[in-house]
């Protein structure tokens, strides 16, 4: 019993720490409908700046804030590549990613004297200094900061995003996602508002970044590896999972989605799978999401709320 | 208010499929006129459309707007002072947002979309009254999301946002194509009506030649890049949709369609 409690904190960590990077996409992939490969980029970004940061002593609260400001300047490059070169989607997120590579490495090179990673073990971070250690470090025998920690900040980001959402250029942000003439109708440019939208997205990824190198305790190139899949298919499974609950808001939807892949990711992982497998199985699971959000889960839902489906269908 | 003088329009320049649309083409529009422009396919209606409105850019010749020249001037700039509705009713309109959401980002057009509240619940009622005048019920609708709403309730509504702040020119492209014939017939009224409540100079692209006939003020045919009928006035009250079917024939056959 214990065991599966551990395994299930441990869900609950992961998911609700990588639901950040889950927003983020939420707001380019589903809002904005640009696929954005930028952000196996950003994410890292987000991760080394934080390591190097705190191995110099910054406050890893601030680390948050740094990584999003330095995210959202990385997802504008991405959007003015897009919006004003003409460059498609897709390869944006390539040209993003690939540069990306050599920017993340220069910073832990700069940041750590020539390593290649980026360690601050015994450092303070959000986990274990501040806010942390007013909260018990764990409850009857299990450890629970870090997921209390995590779901502070991720309905702290949700809040935000729904409150920004509401604002005018929350609604011109969905307007442009939906119908790009009708933000150049309303005597708006829609490519500001696109390159605004990839700033946010990349800004909230590279707070994932920080927040599980911060949980980790290292950064490095590598962590970025099956972000954009991991990210697209966290949002795919929420909106599609609870896309016919009521008064259920899309930014609950993906965080949803995160913590359901996480744990379909574990569970498979648990039942024995080796390592080295891992990607292959982020592969499959986001197949899976792509044909089942697609099709089947929203026509199986249909079926169980049908009355529903035929109201609206009569409204 | 509007003049096109001198436009070139080539389209697939330097291909097998060049087509020369419009060479040394003029056209021009006086306030308060409410013109109708008809013509077969490829006769250059919507392009002159597109062409006022900034979608595409001439290949040579000017475009004169309220006297300054906006011949270079991007699409989402002219829109602050051009109003337009388009054929197809999604355009018009957001589907994923409300229609009070849909009226309180028209209401904000040309002013700064900033991080404060996106809909001002006090607006609401005077939105109400704009959408009364459509009388479709509308108005008992405002949080239901536009898309959810038939193609003749979203043109409604798209016209409602495109005249809703102060514009100088109403394009009206083709807007009651797509929709069945009553609803044609219910936009049709809806626009004559805040045509003449606001006083709009309005240029309106249509196939329906008894809308053309009934409503506006000026009446020109198009045909191959050219303005071949420009009637208006007496003239324009005394056409009749034979006589428009008639030189319709008489272009077709030269043309040989």
């Amino acid at each position: 019993m214990d065991i599966f409690l551990n395994i299930l904190i441990g869900i609950v960590e992961e998911g609700l720490m990588y639901a950040l990077l889950a927003l983020g996409m939420y707001i380019t992939y589903s809002l904005l409908d640009f696929p954005d490969l930028s952000v196996d980029g950003t994410f890292p970004l987000g991760a080394v700046l934080t390591g190097v940061l705190i191995m110099h002593g910054v406050n890893p609260w601030l680390c948050l804030i740094i990584s999003f400001a330095v995210g959202m300047i990385a997802g504008t490059i991405t959007g003015i590549l897009n919006v004003k070169l003409n460059i498609i989607p897709l390869l944006c997120g390539i040209i993003m990613y690939t540069a990306m590579l050599s920017v993340n490495l220069v910073i832990i090179r700069k940041g750590t004297d020539g390593m290649a990673i980026a360690s601050f073990f015994n450092e303070e971070t959000i986990f274990n200094s501040g806010i942390a250690s007013v909260i018990p470090q764990s409850v009857g025998g299990f450890y629970l900061r870090t997921a209390i920690i995590s779901l502070i900040i991720v309905v702290i980001c949700k809040i935000l995003m729904d409150l920004y959402l509401k604002t005018k250029s929350g609604l011109l942000l969905r307007a442009t996602g939906d119908n790009e003439r009708y933000t150049s109708m309303l005597g708006c440019n829609p490519g500001t508002v696109k390159i605004l939208g990839l700033a946010l997205g990349n800004g909230f990824a590279a707070v994932a970044g920080s927040v599980i190198a911060q949980n980790k305790g290292s950064a490095d190139q590598q962590m970025g590896v099956g972000m954009v899949v991991l990210g697209l298919a966290s949002v795919i499974i929420g909106l599609s999972v609870f896309k016919n609950v009521k008064f259920m808001k899309g930014t609950t939807m993906v965080i949803l989605g995160s913590l359901l892949y996480k744990a379909s990711y574990q569970i498979v992982l648990e039942l024995g799978l080796p390592t080295e497998f891992n990607n292959l199985l982020k592969a499959v699971i986001f197949l899976i999401a792509l044909i089942l959000g697609g099709t089947q889960i929203t026509s199986l839902i249909k079926s169980f709320t049908s009355k529903n489906g035929k109201e609206k269908a009569n409204a | 208010m509007l003049e096109l003088s001198n436009i070139k329009k080539i389209f697939n320049a330097g291909t097998i499929d060049e087509t020369v649309l419009f060479d040394g083409f003029g056209f021009k529009i006086e306030k308060g006129e409410f013109v109708s422009v008809i013509g077969s396919n490829g006769s250059g209606k919507t392009t002159l459309l597109n062409l006022a409105c900034g979608t595409i850019k001439p290949d040579g010749g000017d475009i004169i707007f309220k006297g300054s020249n906006i011949t270079k001037l991007p699409e989402y700039k002219r829109a602050r002072s051009i109003g337009r509705v388009l054929q197809d009713p999604r355009l018009g309109t957001c589907g994923n947002l409300t229609i009070l959401e849909n009226m309180a980002l028209a209401d904000n057009k040309n002013k700064s979309f900033n991080l404060t509240a996106g809909v001002n619940k006090k607006r609401a009622d005077y939105y109400k009254t704009l959408l009364e005048t459509c009388g479709m019920g509308l108005e008992n609708r405002m949080n239901v999301p536009v898309g959810n709403l038939s193609g003749g309730q979203r043109q409604a509504i798209a016209l409602i946002i495109a005249s809703m702040t102060d514009i100088d020119l109403l394009v009206l492209d083709e807007h009651t194509a797509a929709l069945d014939p009553k609803s044609s017939e219910i936009i049709m009224q809806l626009t004559d009506k805040v045509v003449k409540e606001k006083n709009l100079t309005t240029l309106m692209v249509t196939h329906n030649l008894r809308f053309a006939i009934e409503y506006g003020n000026r009446l020109v045919m198009m045909h191959e890049g050219k303005c071949i009928m420009d009637i208006k006035g007496e003239e324009k009250q005394n056409a009749n949709v034979d006589d428009l079917l008639k030189v319709f024939n008489e272009i077709s056959i030269e043309s040989g369609n």
